[in-house]
């Protein structure tokens, strides 16, 4: 186990010596059985455990081979359109005072966020594993619409499913899928939002693990997901630290992401890992605030536990039952948190602070309106929490901000919050 | 000896395959599933599986995850679980009892505290769907030290590395998925189940159950030939549906059901 570790971690170093970042950390999770201290891993119905020793057999067969990267990287370039270039927010960053808040901008890659950049990813692993079924979660519906989309492109069956209460919040992407080929399966089960949408993924995938591929859209499930999802997002971080320090000569001071299952948020902030000078924060939904208990923040009000293949913080009640979530966006909308996130707030590395859904509605208006980009509510809690610690910093320092997507998708809930139907 | 491992051991002598019938505890509360064990075990049952409901049963198809919901509205906790196999005790000391489950629960119990007090209420082992060998190391020490069982499920795409390798984990007995798919799943085929539980007889000594799929007697007795235990949930648990109204009907509905399954897997047996 120890040699292939080694090997395996080699292999990432390859991969990340093009941004030289691994190259010099000593920064080596998952361990070789998807672990990041105690978090994650692999807790699974016996069912699965095969069908995942192959996905992370591909996976790290792949992660080494030329062609495989190469086809990747042309399809990000061409198909999703990277690199997204960042944005300096001098209006918005002015109105605030203080720091100079740079935008990485998700928001323009195809579909609109980053979920594509996993998807993309993910389904080239599909076909080279000769699946020709693909199933997603989704809640916004983001990675739902990157989902359909590359099985589009790739001529392959996908199967969507979404909770209830989403498919009704989100329904333009619910037709988008629908126009794409995929059959979007609403979930009744639960609570009928993204953490059931899972639940009747595993199921499908289960039973169907012949020919099935299960993308899943976050950096959460059994070992090899976290750690796969992540290595896919991490391209956000690699571009974005190259980026920065060909604009600005150094590195950011602060780095701000949102964190639903934390996939936007760690592709960010991976590459920077061993930039001890740079802070990472991770912004979680509070809701309607964390006093509340109504919120979505299982790092800032939870406690460890297991769900979904991996062990992790979460809300849940006092007899280990999953209890609901809220926040306005759908996206953020998940009890759990992706295993890494768990590690890197237990070891301090980054910090996790929570953004209400006021915060994030009244952040939403006024990047709107200072800089003409409208932001999904999901990117709002981070842009938020961009408003209020850059006017704690120095005019010289800089905070580089994800935003994962565009707010096109919000469009509905956004009026609906101002008293208008659309 | 475990009472789960001299349980098998005295089928064995007498010729007989386990049926283990499985309900959700609490379903649809808790003084009917008390009231069920005992009807069950008068009617043939040779070691109750009683599941935990949890609020995301990933493994559980549509009939089993609705019994959960009625259970936790019920406000069942694993601690009420526990109780109810203590309940069960006080009247029967012989047939054992495994907790089948998902492993938050327990995770927020603590494994030691969980393993302390099932063993202390009669609990005989647990089967956590969730949890492959791989994670069940410090699970298994702690209910080792309490002397329970850990059951461990092996699947139709269990390698045979890993059938040893769970065979090595587990102890009491092994319950084989018999299909690809969740509880209630469609039907089972009896050729592939036959291969499969032949495999893993030669793999390793443990009683192997089959279950997943099995509906009615004529399958029961079908497996009766093959395995040494005969696992059935989904269709005792949809008949639990459809009393739901009339709890104090379902000790002598699901007796009769599971005496039928008796009789047709003794046939089997004696033939
Ligand atoms: C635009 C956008 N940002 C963020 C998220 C949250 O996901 P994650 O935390 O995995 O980045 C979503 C999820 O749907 C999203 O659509």
């Amino acid at each position: 186990m120890a040699t292939q570790a080694a090997t395996m971690a080699e292999t990432i170093d390859d991969r990340r010596s093009r941004a030289d970042v691994r190259a010099r950390t000593p920064y080596h999770w998952p361990d070789a059985d998807g672990h990041f201290g105690p978090y994650g891993g692999l807790f699974v119905p016996e069912t699965l455990m095969q069908p995942l020793t192959e996905l992370r057999e591909a996976y790290e067969r792949y992660l080494s081979d030329p062609q495989f990267q190469a086809e990747l990287d042309a399809d990000l370039q061409d198909y999703v359109g990277r690199p997204s270039p960042i944005y300096l927010a001098e209006r918005w960053s002015r109105e605030l005072g203080g720091a100079r808040i740079f935008l990485k901008r998700e928001d323009l890659n195809h579909t609109g966020a980053h979920k594509i950049n996993n998807t993309v990813g993910q389904a080239l692993l599909a076909r080279r594993m000769g699946k020709t079924r693909i199933i997603a979660e989704t809640g916004a519906g983001q990675h739902g619409v990157a989902s359909a989309t590359v099985a589009a492109r790739l001529g392959l069956e996908c199967v969507v499913y979404m909770g209830e209460v989403d498919v009704a919040r989100q329904e333009a992407n619910v037709y988008r899928m629908r126009l794409l080929g995929a059959r979007v399966v609403p979930v009744k089960s639960g609570s009928r939002t993204l953490k059931d949408a899972l639940n009747e993924a595993m199921r499908d995938w289960v039973t169907n693990i012949d020919n099935t591929f299960y993308i899943i859209g976050t950096v959460a499930g059994p070992h090899p997901y976290p750690a796969m999802v992540r290595d896919f997002q991490s391209v956000i971080g690699r571009e974005a630290r190259a980026q920065m320090l060909a604009r600005t000569g150094r590195l950011p001071d602060a780095l701000i992401a949102c964190v639903g299952g934390g996939s936007n948020a760690i592709g960010l902030f991976y590459p920077f890992i061993e930039d001890s000078e740079v802070a990472m924060y991770g912004i979680e939904a509070a809701g309607d605030g964390l006093e509340t208990g109504r919120h979505a923040a299982p790092l800032n009000a939870g406690r460890p536990g297991v769900l979904h293949g991996n062990r992790t913080y979460l809300m849940e009640d006092s007899n280990g039952q999953i209890i609901e979530t809220h926040s306005v966006s759908a996206g953020l909308d998940y009890p759990g948190v992706g295993p890494e996130h768990a590690w890197l707030k237990d070891t301090g590395r980054a910090r996790y602070d929570a953004i209400t859904d006021n915060e994030a509605l009244a952040a939403f208006h006024s990047l709107t309106r200072t800089e003409g980009i409208i932001p999904a509510l999901e990117s709002s809690h981070a842009l938020a929490y961009a408003a209020k610690l850059a006017p704690t910093m120095r005019r010289e320092q800089s905070i580089l901000v994800n935003l994962s997507g565009r707010g096109d998708k919000d469009m509905h809930t956004v009026a609906k919050h101002e008293g208008l139907i659309l | 000896m475990s009472r789960i491992a001299a349980r098998f051991e005295s089928l064995r002598e007498r010729g007989r395959t386990a049926l283990i019938p499985f309900v959700t505890a609490g379903d649809p509360d808790s003084a009917t599933t008390v009231a069920l064990m005992h009807a069950m075990v008068a009617a043939g049952a040779d070691l109750i599986e009683l599941g935990v409901p949890f609020s995301d049963p990933i493994a559980d198809g549509p009939v089993i995850q609705r019994a959960t919901d009625r259970a936790l509205a019920n406000g069942i906790a694993l601690s009420d679980v526990i109780a109810m196999v203590r309940d069960f005790r006080a009247t029967d000391a012989q047939t054992p009892v495994v907790l089948m489950g998902y492993l938050n629960p327990i995770e927020v119990m603590g494994y030691a505290q969980f393993a302390a007090q099932a063993a202390a209420a009669g609990v005989d082992g647990a089967l956590v769907v969730d949890v492959p060998p791989e994670e069940g190391h410090d699970l298994v020490g702690a209910l080792r030290a309490q002397g329970l069982d850990l059951v461990y499920l092996l699947a139709p795409t269990s390698t045979e590395q890993r059938i040893r390798r769970i065979g090595a984990a587990a102890s009491g007995f092994v319950y084989y998925v018999s299909v690809k798919g969740v509880t209630g799943a469609g039907h089972l085929d009896l050729a592939g189940v036959a291969d499969r539980v032949g495999l893993i007889k030669s793999l390793i000594p443990l009683p192997v159950g089959v279950g997943f799929g099995i509906k009615d007697a004529a399958t029961a007795a079908a497996v009766a030939r093959l395995a040494d235990a005969v696992i059935v949930g989904s269709a005792i648990v949809s008949q639990i549906e459809d009393l739901a109204a009339t709890p104090q009907r379902i000790p002598a509905v699901i007796g009769d059901f599971l005496a039928g399954l008796r009789a047709a897997m003794d046939g089997a047996d004696r033939g």
